[in-house]
């Protein structure tokens, strides 16, 4: 009996060991297939000329992935400009300022909200917010705008990290010690001061973990993204022109353009760039935050 | 002070955690069958040592430990050692009671199932048996099936010396089992620890000097990660040799 | 501060109101219960019950899939190896960043993988895809909840002579709750997910049969049908978008009341 219980406690581990290498090592793949895929264009001109470059034309073998990249980074600097300081200061208004019986109405309703899927503000933003610029908006700016845009996209992008965001700054909030608080108060500091000077100064980790978390949202995020942006491969003047983000390429290309050389090794690096990038902001973030987190403890 | 036939022998142990070093040549013999307090400021390594004893430690990446402890004259971090069944001879009785997240009879049976009772009847003798040797047969009877949360904390601390005692250990190992409860819960463990060490080692880590008083045999006086004293209690206390131990009992050191 | 919140709470609220008033309009019972029939995409009879029972699949699929593989890694970085040991450190860091990345990119790397295997789009496809996507998520959660367990748990399991395996089922016993917490926080990411199944999953107007035929799924109903030009099937989107809306919704008040119910056997 004993023995039995060793040997399955034995191999239970060496199985679960196992399990955690391949799970790691799941990562490492994803990137090493995707660049076994980027290899031939790689190959075929310089990754620099890609990047920097804006010509793309599959027919005749050029891909340059800069209007791309303009795109992506603009919806999501738009989305990011736009969501983050009002999902902060919803955040501590909610946290340290809203009467306790509102904020159990209010919390959950986030809470709830964050898990309503991207397809789902997609929807909206083609309903309300796409219709509201083509009308209202952009005539004051420009002699025609489809609605379908950077703006739209960055507008939708940023309500939909709304609730992404609020979550993840309550929880922050959440875990400075009431008696940190109380310390300041009794100090005899007013509510602002106690939130700026101990509240927001104990939450930089956290408050750093939510933006990165944000900006690999918005930065990778498709389908929302596709259905308001418009979807055309031109320099956008402003941003009430029409983008083209990295992800909204592959999706819309991806499966039909086998026939054409190039063009999914291209798509592969354009998915391999985003991966890197997220991967590399990820992951810097996350060094710097285990450094934070124990110096603080420290 | 040695013993000619002590349950736990332990010899130069030495533990590090990290960069620090917690117990510093530690020699002892724990005796059979009484009670060995361990007292001392907080901080001072008496936790850790008790924790040596049936190497709840291994786990930690930054322990090490040097040096034997032997039980009965075994090593317990020899080599062939099977750590599970090294535990299973000693219980231990944490600060706060922590029983399983299962009803209270499960909770108690938990320790024969793993080691291979399956029988009902077997089972229910030992659930009763060792719910009667804790005193808390006639206060639970009625509702086995119910989560073990439910009881006081008073009981959930009797529940778990019940929970311990069931895998038949010869030693129990009691980390401050009293700082979390009332007076008189705390009456009521120090009274069964009185009962069991007819049957058991009792090993104690308090920091309470009147407790340690009113139930060892024996107390080691712990500082700084070292032996200070090691004697009869009535002795240590009322009489102690070493000049640490003096302030500490008057209350100087804490 | 009122202002922000108001506009934040204002926009959430509005996505909730247009969603249901243009969803309501075009929801009848045919949609739910019917596959599409003959000129569904133009206009004619028919509902969405493949889509809705494809990502059901595919949901179901993913997190039977996702625990099987991040419940042993989970344990495995908490219970069997020591504490904060550098393989845990590696893995969580693994997750951490693995969290991060976009779907679109899981999506395209499962179908590398399904090419280079000669598979094609199916059930099957999607199914690894999307638990490519969630296993973070799940790790992640239930990870959290077995850290956060007291150390005394594991103390009094071992001192009762119990292996690392039989400290694990006690563990997970006790993160139950947290458990379902994160099964449905997966599965709402799941469910919802369309960049990974896009080119994974395949897309059809019958109900899969089995693991090697293409499956719809609600998220790209929405999409295809929201592209179309004729108004009917733009309003089936809408309907679309609205079940799905419900079903998230469904999803995540059931995860709050399984937690609140299971933990009262927790400590």
């Amino acid at each position: 009996m004993s023995r039995y219980r060793l040997i399955k406690d034995r191999i239970s581990g060496n199985l679960f060991l196992v399990f955690t290498h391949l799970s790691i090592l799941t990562v490492v793949l994803i990137g090493a297939g995707l660049y076994g895929k980027s290899v031939p264009i790689l190959k075929q001109s310089s990754f620099f000329h890609l990047l920097f470059s804006s010509e793309w034309k599959p027919f005749k073998n050029q891909f340059g992935f800069l209007t791309y990249i303009v795109g992506s980074l603009i919806v999501t600097g738009l989305a990011i400009v736009i969501a983050l300081p009002l999902s902060l200061l919803t955040a501590i208004f909610i946290s340290e300022y809203m009467p306790r019986n509102l904020k159990r109405l209010l919390i959950p309703f986030i809470d709830l909200l964050s898990g309503i899927p991207p397809v789902v503000y997609g929807v909206w933003g083609v309903l309300t917010i796409v219709p509201f610029i083509q009308d209202k908006l952009a005539p004051h700016f420009v002699e025609f705008s489809s609605g379908y845009s950077a703006l739209a996209g960055g507008v939708v992008l940023a309500v939909m990290i709304f609730p992404l965001i609020i979550s993840i700054l309550l929880e922050v909030f959440n875990t400075v010690p009431q008696e940190l608080r109380d310390a300041s108060f009794s100090l005899g500091a007013n509510q602002w001061e106690t939130v700026s000077h101990v509240v927001l100064k104990k939450s930089v980790p956290g408050i750093l973990a939510a933006t990165v978390l944000a900006v690999s949202r918005a930065l990778g995020e498709t389908i929302a993204v596709l259905m308001v942006c418009g979807n055309q491969a031109l320099m956008p003047h402003s941003i009430l022109d029409p983008v083209y983000p990295l992800p909204a390429l592959i999706a819309n290309n991806y499966g039909d353009m086998l026939s054409i050389p190039m063009y999914d090794s291209a798509l592969m690096l354009s998915a391999l760039i985003l991966f890197v990038i997220i991967f590399l902001f990820n992951g810097i973030s996350r060094i710097v935050l285990y450094r934070l987190e124990r110096r603080s403890y420290a | 002070m040695t013993f000619e036939s002590p349950h736990i022998r332990v010899k130069d142990l030495n533990v590090h955690i990290g960069d620090h070093h917690i117990l510093k040549n530690i020699c002892l013999d724990i005796p059979d069958k009484k009670i060995t307090s361990f007292i001392g400021p907080s901080g001072c390594g008496k936790t850790t040592l008790l924790k040596t004893f049936n190497r709840l430690l291994d786990r930690d990446k930054e322990v090490r430990v040097s040096g034997e402890v032997l039980l009965d004259g075994e090593d317990i971090y020899g080599r062939q050692v099977e750590v599970t069944s090294m535990r299973r001879k000693m219980g231990l009785l944490s600060q706060r009671p922590f029983p399983l997240p299962m009803s209270i009879y499960d909770n108690i049976a938990y320790g024969p199932r793993i080691h291979g009772t399956r029988k009902k009847k077997e089972l229910n003798q030992s659930v009763e048996y060792h719910l009667r040797a804790t005193g808390l047969w006639e206060e639970v009877k009625d509702r086995l099936n119910s989560p073990a949360t439910s009881l006081s904390i008073g009981q959930q601390q009797r529940l778990c010396l019940a929970r311990g005692l069931a895998v038949e250990p010869e030693i129990i190992l009691g980390d401050e089992p009293t700082s979390a409860l009332d007076p008189l819960s705390t009456q009521r463990i120090e009274e069964l620890f009185l009962q069991l060490k007819d049957k058991y080692t009792i090993v104690l880590v308090t920091h309470i000097l009147r407790q340690a008083r009113r139930v060892s045999d024996y107390i080691v006086f712990i500082y700084m990660g070292e032996i200070v004293e090691f004697g009869p209690t009535e002795e240590l206390l009322l009489n102690p040799k070493e000049k640490l131990t003096r302030e500490y009992v008057k209350g100087y050191i804490s | 501060m009122v202002l922000a919140t108001t506009i934040i709470v204002g926009s959430l609220v509005m996505i909730l109101w247009t969603i249901t008033v243009r969803g309501i309009r075009s929801l009848n019972w045919d949609m739910v219960s019917k596959v599409p029939e003959g000129g569904f995409y133009i206009g004619k009879g028919g509902g969405l019950l493949n889509a809705i029972i494809g990502s059901v699949y595919i949901t179901m699929g993913a997190t039977l899939l996702g625990l099987l593989i991040s419940i042993p890694v989970v344990l495995y970085i908490n219970i069997y190896a020591r504490k904060d040991s550098w393989l845990a450190t590696v893995a969580r860091f693994t997750f951490d960043v693995s969290f991060g990345i976009p779907s679109i990119v899981y999506g395209a790397f499962g179908f590398t993988i399904m090419v280079y295997f000669g598979l094609r789009a199916s059930l099957l496809a999607g199914i690894i895809t999307v638990t490519l996507v969630i296993i973070p998520i799940l790790a992640r959660a239930m990870d959290e909840v077995i850290r956060r367990t007291p150390g005394e748990l594991s103390d009094a399991t071992y001192s009762l002579g119990a292996t690392r395996w039989e400290t694990s089922k006690v563990f997970l016993r006790q993160s139950l709750p947290g458990i379902m917490t994160a099964i449905l926080l997966s599965s709402g990411r799941a469910i919802g997910d369309a960049a990974s199944v896009l080119f994974t999953a395949g897309y059809t107007d019958s109900i899969p049969a089995s693991l090697g035929q293409p499956a719809a799924t609600l998220p790209l109903a929405i999409f295809f049908q929201l592209s179309s030009p004729i108004q009917e099937v733009q309003d089936r989107a809408y309907a679309a978008a609205l079940i799905l809306t419900v079903i998230v919704l469904i999803i995540s008040l059931g995860s709050k009341y399984f937690s609140k119910k299971l933990s009262k056997n927790k400590i």
